[in-house]
């Protein structure tokens, strides 16, 4: 099926401007216009190929794990709003040929416009509810992108700033509102939540449902309360306007509420809330476009109006008020957009959409003026013109309504009051523009516009005529099939005409007409009326309101994050006490069935001396050395403890990190304070100690309950596999090497980007070198004494010797690569301790940096490797070997891997120790020094 | 033992977490330090408490869970550059800020050598 290539088509041509503006101006917008032309034919094509009844369906999957999918479908109303959407699309691009100056960016615009209008067909051909709703929010911010383009402008930066956040907030609302939705039908595939009405609608989370849902087309069609942000949009260049204010981003609303009306509406909750909310909405516009003195302006509050008018036929919801929405949407975007580009026009040809300033353009253009003035009166409904009809279907409906109860009365006064204003503003917006003697001269002198840009209006227009005099012929069968995808059950009967005959509805017409025409003679006087009401400016409250938000969140951030390391630790320690104190509370008891093991003097005595050492360290912290030399106590006979409990490699590593560890640490303190000052509260360390007890206790609970309950442990795979997979006897080794090769990759790479890290931090750094110890005594002349010297450099060929040869047997004895790397980093820092950093920078004159990275270049390299062979990454292979006098030889490729490890540990090593230990000399790490 | 075990480590845990909140950068790095020896001593007993097990093939019957054993080693390894990182970040506050304390404040400066400097 070819159905997704229609928002495909649209989002390509999204990449066509860029290329295409070398080409011209003209080449640009010719080429921008394929893809929308292409698609335009598509659609057609499709659907004049296929069947009536059948829905077109198209689905891919995406993540079906969250019920996503990549699914289309082109019904009458996919049809409809793709008409809509791609004709006027169409148009646009034509008029904005025209429209924009030498100094805007064409191929931007137009790219900003494709993906708007991809957007826009996505979310009327989507065919899944998640989908729809991620074109839902890509419009947002495509329309952000329109309405922003004339990024200098702070009104437009605003304006463009309030309907992303208004139609963004909506759209969080409806994302609640599409998830209650597959909560309740379990699934969000269209068709399903279609049929399922009476599912939906006898659910209890009905109610949130509708509110959702309606929160986010509110504020996409600026309904009342939500409007506000429409009239500020109209910051953008005009053709945005036209286009997102007449065929789409408003309408999108629209389009939601009609796609969901067979599955949301028919409740009395439903119509309340539509209803009432498009009647308000509908007077309100259009009242305040009477009042507007800007061309825009006025067009902005009367499209508001028009969606209040769209909106209140769907709340009353029966086959015949739908069918007047649909018509209705038809109508509003002829005669919308026609008329936001004639004021586009003026405004391009006058230099000012100010209607005060405006006046007498009839002379001067007059074939704009027709034009303006046939679409003007289309929206004003009024006879013979397509807006005339859909009005007088809006005032049966009205009028029928049987909503309300006993105050039935307030749907028909409040669509006769709208339609009153409608005629009133629009006189006002034909007499001022055109006919009314010019109070002043406008900023240009204005004739007409090239024809091409006129051309847009002229075929609207033209549309607005022929479906108003011959109102059965193009669109009867498209709007059939609108009706048909919104209206459950039985097709309804309809006839469109421009006369019924004399009926209450048209009764109404000529009263509304008649009242709108003495509205406009006094609009003098409802301007000096409406003066003695304080203007609100909606931008200035929303900013208000924004500002005060952003407040908020400050003075909430700056209480959680207020810079200090002190209080952070003790709301994360706070925290894990209180997650673990839950977790234990839900044992039933804290020993599991296991006894207990025998104790032995020994561990009785490294237990004790792990306490003292650990106790001491924290007791003592504030005469730092004494407590680093408590702390490498605990450090040495943990190193004991491991070899104890059957870990000769834990044992090894520990006692070789113990050792760089001290030595680090030692080198630090040298260049800090001997001793921390005394300045934690009594009640600061009380609350300390709470804390770290309780930790404490809860740790040693867990460890004592995990160690006193049966263990299923997995590595039974690991010791039955180690020699016959990876050909080595040392099972730790070759888990490091082999079957969890990849995180050790990851471990290597970690340590080399500590080291570089290190490295950085070191550059430049100046730090006091102190010449004296606490109590004031001058270090030691001799500062390598000889007796090191000899022993550090005796020790040096037979460590790297121990070193290499631990190496070797890592794979099948205690050994390998880390514990290598760490005893050969050992000795050659032993070698800088015993001779100092010149002696030793002399003949060892390489960095450091490059081996480490060396290392896990070669074990990367190692793990790729296996891909030549076309096994997976880190994959090992082992094979004996047989040499004459020394006899059977085993070589793994992990002892390669394995010598990568070694590089990364020596060189990360020697990078932190060494570069630190340069700075008590006068080779400090520095950038400009080569 | 294996009581004694986890209360080793709870006390070394213990004394490592009230270092960790002390307000200067020395004996938080050193608590830290002091924390992952508690850690790493308590992840290597999820695999129980073996005497003469070490996990080498044929060279007893029972052997001692290798598998932490593998995730401890590469656990104090980056241990080390963890404590290597945040001692001479400490380091680079020192020299920047003129202060060790933790919350970077620039208040006192406590050796009196250094005013004679």
């Amino acid at each position: 099926m070819t159905l997704p290539w229609i928002p495909l088509l649209t989002f390509l041509g999204v990449f066509v401007p860029a290329l295409a503006i070398r080409g011209g101006r003209t080449v640009c917008a010719l080429a921008t216009a394929t893809a929308p032309a292409v698609a335009l034919g598509l659609v057609l094509f499709f659907y004049l190929g296929h069947d009536g009844d059948e829905v077109m369906r198209t689905s891919l999957q995406w993540l079906p794990a969250m019920g996503l999918e990549l699914a289309f479908r082109l019904d009458g109303l996919s049809l409809l709003f793709l008409l809509l959407i791609l004709g006027i699309g169409l148009l646009i691009i034509l008029y904005t040929r025209y429209y924009l100056s030498e100094q805007d960016s064409m191929s931007r615009f137009y790219a900003f416009l494709m993906l708007f209008m991809t957007a826009m067909v996505g979310i009327v051909t989507s065919d899944n509810l998640l989908l729809l709703w991620g074109f839902w929010e890509l419009t947002s911010i495509s329309s952000f992108l329109l309405i922003s383009f004339w990024s200098h402008e702070t009104t437009a930066r605003k304006g463009a700033r309030m309907a992303m956040t208004v139609t963004g907030a909506g759209g969080l609302a409806l994302l609640a509102g599409i998830m209650l939705i597959g909560k309740v039908v379990g699934t969000y595939d269209m068709g399903t939540v279609l049929e399922s009405h009476d599912l939906i609608t006898a659910s209890p989370l009905y109610p949130a449902i509708i509110v959702l849902v309606l929160l986010g087309a509110f504020t996409k069609s600026a309904q009342f309360p939500f409007h506000f942000w429409l009239p500020h949009a109209m910051a953008a260049p005009t053709p945005v306007s036209a286009y997102l204010h007449s065929a789409t981003m408003v309408k999108a609303g629209i389009f939601l509420m009609l796609r969901l009306h067979p599955a949301l509406s028919g409740t009395e909750l439903w119509t309340v809330i539509v209803t009432l909310t498009g009647l308000v909405t509908m007077v309100y516009g259009a009242w305040f476009a009477f009042l507007k003195t800007d061309l825009k302006g006025i067009l902005a509050f009367s499209t508001i109006s028009h969606l209040g008018l769209i909106t209140s036929l769907l709340g009353l919801g029966n086959s015949q008020a739908m069918i007047a929405a649909l018509f209705h949407i038809i109508n509003h975007a002829l005669f919308k957009a026609s008329l936001f580009m004639a004021a586009g026009i003026i405004d391009h040809e006058a230099g000012t959409r100010d209607v005060r300033k405006l006046g007498g353009l009839y002379r001067l253009m007059p074939i704009t003026t027709v034009l303006t003035c046939i679409a003007t009166v289309s929206m004003a409904g009024l006879p013979p013109l397509n807006g005339f009809i859909s009005k007088e279907m809006f005032f049966t409906e009205a009028l029928a309504s049987q909503q309300f109860g006993g105050l039935a009365w307030i749907v028909p006064l409040l669509a006769g009051l709208g339609g009153l204003l409608s005629v009133a503003y629009s006189l006002r917006l034909a007499y001022a523009t055109f006919f009314r003697r010019p109070r002043q001269e406008p900023p240009k002198t204005p004739h007409e516009p090239p024809w091409p840009m006129r051309f847009p209006v002229e075929l609207l227009v033209a549309l607005c005529i022929i479906v108003g005099l011959v109102p059965t012929l193009p669109q009867s069968p498209i709007l059939e099939d609108a009706v048909r995808a919104t209206v459950s059950g039985e097709m309804p009967e309809f006839h469109l005409a421009l006369w019924h005959g004399i009926n209450p509805a048209l009764l109404l017409s000529m009263a509304v007409i008649a009242g709108g025409i003495v509205l406009h003679l006094l609009h003098r006087h409802m301007m000096r009326f409406n003066r003695q009401f304080k203007p609100q400016d909606a931008r200035y409250i929303f900013e208000g309101f924004v500002q005060r938000l952003v407040a908020l969140c400050q003075r909430l951030i700056d209480r959680l994050e207020n810079g200090s390391l002190q209080r952070y630790m003790f709301l994360l320690m706070a925290v894990s006490v209180l997650a673990m104190a839950l977790g234990l509370a839900d044992l039933d008891m804290l020993a599991g069935s296991l006894g207990q093991q025998a104790l032995d003097p020994i561990v009785i005595l490294g237990a004790a001396l792990l306490i003292m050492g650990g106790v001491l360290t924290a007791a003592l912290h504030r005469y730092r050395l004494i407590s680093l030399l408590m702390l490498s106590v605990v450090g040495l006979v943990v190193a004991l403890t491991f070899a104890r409990f059957s870990a000769p490699d834990l044992a090894l590593t520990q006692l070789s990190v113990e050792v760089v560890t001290m030595i680090l640490l030692m080198l630090a303190l040298f260049f800090l304070p001997q001793k921390t000052p005394k300045e934690s509260s009594g009640a600061r360390v009380v609350r300390d100690v709470l804390i770290a007890t309780g930790f404490g206790g809860a740790v040693a609970s867990l460890n004592f309950a995990v160690l006193t309950r049966d263990l299923n442990s997995i590595s039974n795979f690991f010791i039955d596999q180690s020699v016959p997979g990876g050909g080595g006897h040392n099972v730790v080794n070759v888990i490091l090497v082999d079957f969890r090769g990849f995180d050790t990759l990851g471990e290597i790479t970690v340590l080399a980007i500590a080291g570089l890290a290190i490295f950085k931090l070191l550059n430049r750094l100046r730090l006091f070198m102190p010449a004296t110890d606490m109590e004031g005594r001058l270090w030691s002349n001799d500062r390598h004494p000889t007796l090191l010297m000899v022993v550090s450099q005796t020790l040096l060929p037979l460590a790297l010797l121990v070193s290499f040869f631990i190496f070797l047997r890592g794979h099948n004895q205690p050994g390998g690569g880390f514990i290598a790397g760490l005893i050969t980093a050992v000795a050659l820092i032993l070698l800088y301790m015993s001779r100092g950093v010149e002696w030793a920078q002399q003949r060892l004159d390489f960095q450091f940096q490059p081996i480490a990275i060396a290392g896990v270049a070669l074990s990367t390299f190692t793990g790729l490797c296996s891909w030549l062979f076309g096994y997976p990454f880190l994959t090992s292979t082992f094979d004996h070997f047989h040499l004459p006098l020394i006899g059977d030889i085993e070589l793994a490729s992990a002892l390669i891997f394995d010598g990568g490890i070694y590089l990364a540990v020596v060189g990360a090593t020697l990078m932190i120790l060494a570069n630190l230990g340069k700075l008590t000399t006068a080779h400090r790490p520095n950038k400009d020094m080569p | 033992m294996e009581a004694l075990y986890a209360i080793t480590t709870g006390i070394l845990t213990a004394s490592g977490v009230y270092l960790t909140l002390r307000g200067r950068t020395f004996p938080v790095v050193v608590g830290l330090t002091l924390l992952s020896y508690a850690v790493n001593l308590f992840l290597f007993s999820m695999g129980g408490l073996t005497t003469h097990g070490a996990a080498l093939v044929g060279t007893n019957e029972n052997y001692a869970d290798p598998l932490p054993q593998a995730l401890v080693l590469t656990a104090i390894v980056i241990g080390f550059a963890m404590t290597a990182f945040a001692i001479i970040l400490a380091m680079r506050a020192r020299g920047d800020l003129g202060s060790d304390s933790v919350d970077g404040s620039r208040t006192d400066r406590e050796d009196p050598r250094e005013n004679k400097a």
